[in-house]
């Protein structure tokens, strides 16, 4: 049962640090969308200790508003009493996820996703090459043409509009082996994380985190036997399978034998930062895991340690940055990508009102619960044509395809470009290729 | 439980959406930001306009349903938790600015407008709105207005019933009264303005205000002066202020609370000195400096340890985080929480301190004070756990030697968080008989069926001590 399942999994001692000050719900895009104290913060830990106290039953309204919850984590940095939020709303979500019954496509497609498609590289660039396939060889544009994708729902039409192109190499297979020495004299030794997906949709920016951390005088271990970080697992209840692959990319970039583990997926990020949690109760692997998790660093902090902005090309464009939800509330990481963006030549950067708050990508939510993320992402396109901006920004392959997205459906295209902060960067130090403008 | 009739009247009042009595919004609407306080009301109602508001209200006196009404529910009094059950009235959605009057100076207001929104509206226009309690990112107006609530800036500035000229309210019969306007001066009968500011739900809905602007102070300058002696940082608030300098801010931190936020925050701060006050001036840039040598001066002479004058913007902020990172790093020592509120007149703030010490020690608790040391109103703020109910129970009889002490010193048992049903029991302690009974009396006269918020301010037998309840 729920109910028994939640009192086993749930934090007591944290759900009652949270003294239902309130300081959180302001900073709560559901919140401040409903105005309804059960879609807020503190009004879900309340619902959640409701059920540990055994005031209420965890019945079909608990488990939508649990899921209601976007897990952007913009509640944690404002609480005084410091809940971990985050943590509270996935042991509530694996709880849910122990008993639910889904119906049996649901069901399919999560197992296949789950636990037959992200834990296995190899088949997630098999997947990529065949991605690649329908977008180059005709067949995307004949499916556009016959309106087939019309039976599909508006926000995953949205997205098959925007997908950027697939490949079914990852970057191992592009640089040849797994080692790209240092440019000049070596000052790191960096493990790069390369993410299941983004190693698939977004090689082209894993190619430049590499590039540009080799010429910032990184030597960059691409361990072999990464896996899938296991946030979207996590976040959709499935802390075991994460707990299983956190394992793996543990015991994978300890025998690399690195200084640091860099990441330039902010949602891939925070997981990987959160694995001494996530493995806490798990004696034989704490102490490798947290060695693991003092070394995840973003790129952005990595590059501003590191590179000279002098030596970049002029870029004559305004700017304006997103900043990803789980790399600011779950890393932290708030200055870095915003000072690097303001050290590019000749750039202007404006700042975007509330760039801080979430676009209502948050992993699938924006497929699952396409009303609310409709709304968010339609207030953030307000404010994004408010900037006026030739480029914006993002640090997470998520929020990159929302951005996009909310591009297409806000009719700015051809106006501004939604980029992974790597590939501006990219674009900025090459030398001998012309820049390339917005289309 | 409510009859589903009665449902179906308030759902056609309101609208479907708006009426809620599903259990996850029961549960959502049966606490506040009162530790271990709680309990279910039977329906939650949030109405959008003064019409709505009336119409549920002639609903429930035709029923004789009780009504508390909220705002952002982050009292610290158990002002909004449903005691007798009934209908829980979120005045959330009732949320316009109505009219900023530039001519003036007034601004209008439904009450669930957050107050920290009237100040940006308000500071955009160059006009300041003063009274900016702790908690007004959340707060909102009408329970700003319901609790008299006060702020860091209390002292140069006043409380909320300095600013509130005029009402619009709804009386428990269902009709609406206005009080006051956009006057500066009004005699005409009792002031019943007055009378609602700090009536904490229990006399009438408020639901329009018109409040008093003042022209936005053109700078602001801080300072953190440190002390060995609680009696020498105690002597240096009375010096400032016989020496007729009122500060914009004057706050303190007793040793405890340094401690545990040098803990928290490693700011640089001495964790051996006895007291901290951090002292900030506003107004007229030379007004300001002058100001600002002459209270460092009071400080030195009385032995300060360090003085700390802000001289950037930064470095003001640095300042600032001491005071700021108080609840923050009290709230993270253990579980539970209780921030509680008593003041005294301001001499007596040395005496007041050293007695929360006595007291502290005595039931072997951990209470650390800070607060508003130019206006007296200290917050005694007790880490604990509220699973340990021979704890609390400790904690509840030093409290009650705390409010005791404060009324001993010619104080009060609150300054600011206000009565409900935590400070009921004591209430008679401040006011007497003869004040109990013209207060009841005064709520007869708004309320005869006492509907509106029932069994907060007075308590159903004077001093029964608020017993924690966990299901
Ligand atoms: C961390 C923290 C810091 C705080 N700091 C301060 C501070 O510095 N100074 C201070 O004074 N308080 C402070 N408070 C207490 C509280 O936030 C304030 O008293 C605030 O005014 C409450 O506003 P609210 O909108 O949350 O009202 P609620 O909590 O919803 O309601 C408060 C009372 O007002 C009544 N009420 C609400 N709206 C109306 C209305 N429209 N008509 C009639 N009655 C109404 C309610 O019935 C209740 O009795 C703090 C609280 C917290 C949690
Ligand atoms: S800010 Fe933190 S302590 Fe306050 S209500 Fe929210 S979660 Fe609870
Ligand atoms: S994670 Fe985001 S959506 Fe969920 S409660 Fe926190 S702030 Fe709200």
């Amino acid at each position: 049962m729920l109910k028994e399942a939640l009192v086993n999994k749930l934090d007591y001692d944290e759900l009652s640090n949270c003294m239902r000050c309130g300081f959180c719900q302001p900073a709560c895009p559901t919140f401040r969308e409903t105005g309804y104290e059960a879609a807020s913060p503190r009004g879900r830990i309340a619902l959640m200790k409701a059920v540990a106290d055994g005031v209420m039953e965890p019945d079909k309204d608990f488990v939508d508003q649990m899921n209601l919850c976007l897990g952007c984590r913009a509640c944690e940095p404002v609480c005084p009493a410091g809940v971990p939020y985050g943590q509270l709303i996935e042991q509530t979500r694996e709880a849910i996820e122990e008993v639910q019954e889904h119906p049996w496509w649901v069901k399919a497609v999560r197992k296949l996703a789950f636990f037959h498609l992200f834990p296995y590289q190899k088949r997630m660039y098999q997947l990529g090459g065949f991605l690649r396939f329908y977008q180059r060889s005709g067949v995307q544009k004949a499916v556009r043409k016959l309106g087939v994708l019309s039976i599909l729902p508006k926000q995953m039409r949205e997205m098959e509009a925007i997908m950027p192109e697939a490949s079914g190499k990852g970057i191992v297979d592009f640089f040849g082996g797994t080692v790209i020495p240092a440019v000049g004299e070596r000052k790191y030794r960096v493990g790069m994380f390369h993410g299941c997906i983004m190693d698939v949709l977004f090689h082209e920016t894993n190619r430049n985190t590499v590039r540009l951390l080799s010429e910032a005088g990184c030597e960059v271990i691409i361990a072999p036997d990464q896996v899938c970080c296991g946030a979207l697992h996590a976040h959709s209840g499935e802390r075991e399978q994460a707990r299983h692959l956190a394992r793996k990319n543990v015991a994978a970039f300890h025998k690399a034998d690195v200084d640091i583990i860099v990441s330039n997926a902010g949602g891939c990020g925070a997981m990987l930062q959160e694995y001494d949690h996530l493995l806490a109760e798990d004696a034989e692997w704490q102490e490798k895991a947290q060695w693991f998790a003092a070394r995840v660093k973003d790129i952005s902090e990595v590059l501003a340690l590191l590179v000279e902005p002098k030596a970049w090309q002029s870029l004559p464009q305004r700017i304006t940055y997103q900043s990803s939800c789980h790399l600011r509330n779950g890393m932290k990481v708030t200055k870095e990508p915003v000072n690097l963006l303001q050290a590019i030549p000749g750039a202007t950067y404006v700042q975007l009102r509330e760039g801080d708050r979430c676009c209502g990508s948050a992993g699938i939510y924006n497929l699952v619960q396409p009303e609310m993320a409709g709304s968010l992402l339609d207030e953030k396109m307000s404010h994004v044509a408010a900037t006026q901006a030739d480029i914006l920004v993002t640090t997470n392959p998520g929020c990159l395809l929302q951005m996009k997205a909310g591009i297409h459906r806000a009719g700015l295209e051809g106006k501004m470009e939604a980029v992974h902060i790597v590939d501006l960067l990219a674009r900025v130090q090459q030398e001998e290729k012309p820049l390339s403008t917005p289309e | 439980m409510l009859p589903e009739s009665i449902r179906e009247e308030l759902r056609a009042i309101v609208g479907e959406k708006n009426c809620l009595d599903k259990q996850e919004a029961l549960v959502a609407y049966s606490y506040d930001a009162t530790p271990m306080q709680q309990a279910l009301p039977d329906v939650v109602v949030m109405p959008k306009s003064t019409a709505e508001v009336q119409q549920v209200m002639r609903a429930a006196a035709r029923h004789h349903i009780p009504i508390v009404t909220r705002g952002a529910g982050s009292n610290l009094c158990g002002g909004t938790i449903p005691v007798g059950g009934g209908i829980v009235l979120v005045l959330s959605r009732m949320n316009q600015i109505v009219e900023i009057d530039e001519q003036n100076l007034t601004i209008t207001v439904q009450p669930g407008v957050r107050t920290v929104d009237i100040h940006q509206a308000v500071e955009a226009l160059g006009l300041f709105y003063p009274p900016d309690p702790g908690s007004m990112v959340i707060s909102t107006i009408g329970g700003n207005i319901a609790l008299n609530s006060g702020g860091l800036r209390g002292l140069k500035y006043g409380t909320t019933k300095d600013y509130v000229l005029g009402l619009e309210a709804v009386l428990p019969n269902g009709e609406v009264i206005r009080t006051g306007g956009k006057l500066m001066k009004d005699v005409a009968g009792y002031d019943l303005t007055k009378l609602l500011v700090g009536s904490e739900g229990t006399l009438a809905i408020i639901t329009e205000a018109i409040l008093k602007l003042i022209p936005k102070p053109q700078t602001q300058r801080v300072m953190l002066a440190m002390f060995a002696d609680m009696a020498q940082a105690a002597r240096s608030v009375s010096d400032i202020i016989a020496n007729r300098i009122i500060p914009g801010t004057l706050e303190f931190l007793d040793q405890g609370t340094i401690r545990v936020v040098e803990d928290f925050k490693q700011i640089g701060l001495p964790t051996d000195v006895a007291a901290i006050l951090l002292i900030g001036q506003d107004g007229e840039p030379q007004t300001v400096d002058r100001d600002m040598e002459r209270i460092a001066a009071i400080c030195e002479k009385n032995d300060a340890v360090q003085i700390k004058v802000a001289t950037t913007a930064e470095e003001a902020d640095e300042v600032m985080t001491a005071r700021r990172s108080a609840l923050a790093a009290l709230s993270r020592m253990r579980p539970t929480t209780i921030l509680e509120d008593a003041t005294v007149p301001r001499a007596a703030i040395a005496p007041m301190v050293a007695a929360i010490q006595e007291i502290t020690e005595r039931y072997g608790l951990q209470i650390c004070t800070f607060g508003h040391a130019g206006d007296g109103n200290l917050h005694p703020t007790c880490m604990t756990d509220a699973r340990n109910t021979e704890e609390i129970e400790r904690v509840e009889h030093a409290f009650e030697e705390i409010f005791a002490a404060a009324i001993e010193l010619g104080g009060t048992i609150t300054g600011e968080h206000g009565v409900g049903i935590v400070k009921a029991p004591y209430l008679e302690w401040k006011v007497g008989a003869a004040g109990m009974e013209i207060m009841k009396g005064i709520k007869h006269a708004f309320d005869p069926h006492n509907l509106l918020n029932p069994d907060k301010m007075f308590a159903k037998q004077s001093r029964n001590r608020v017993v924690v309840q966990r299901a």
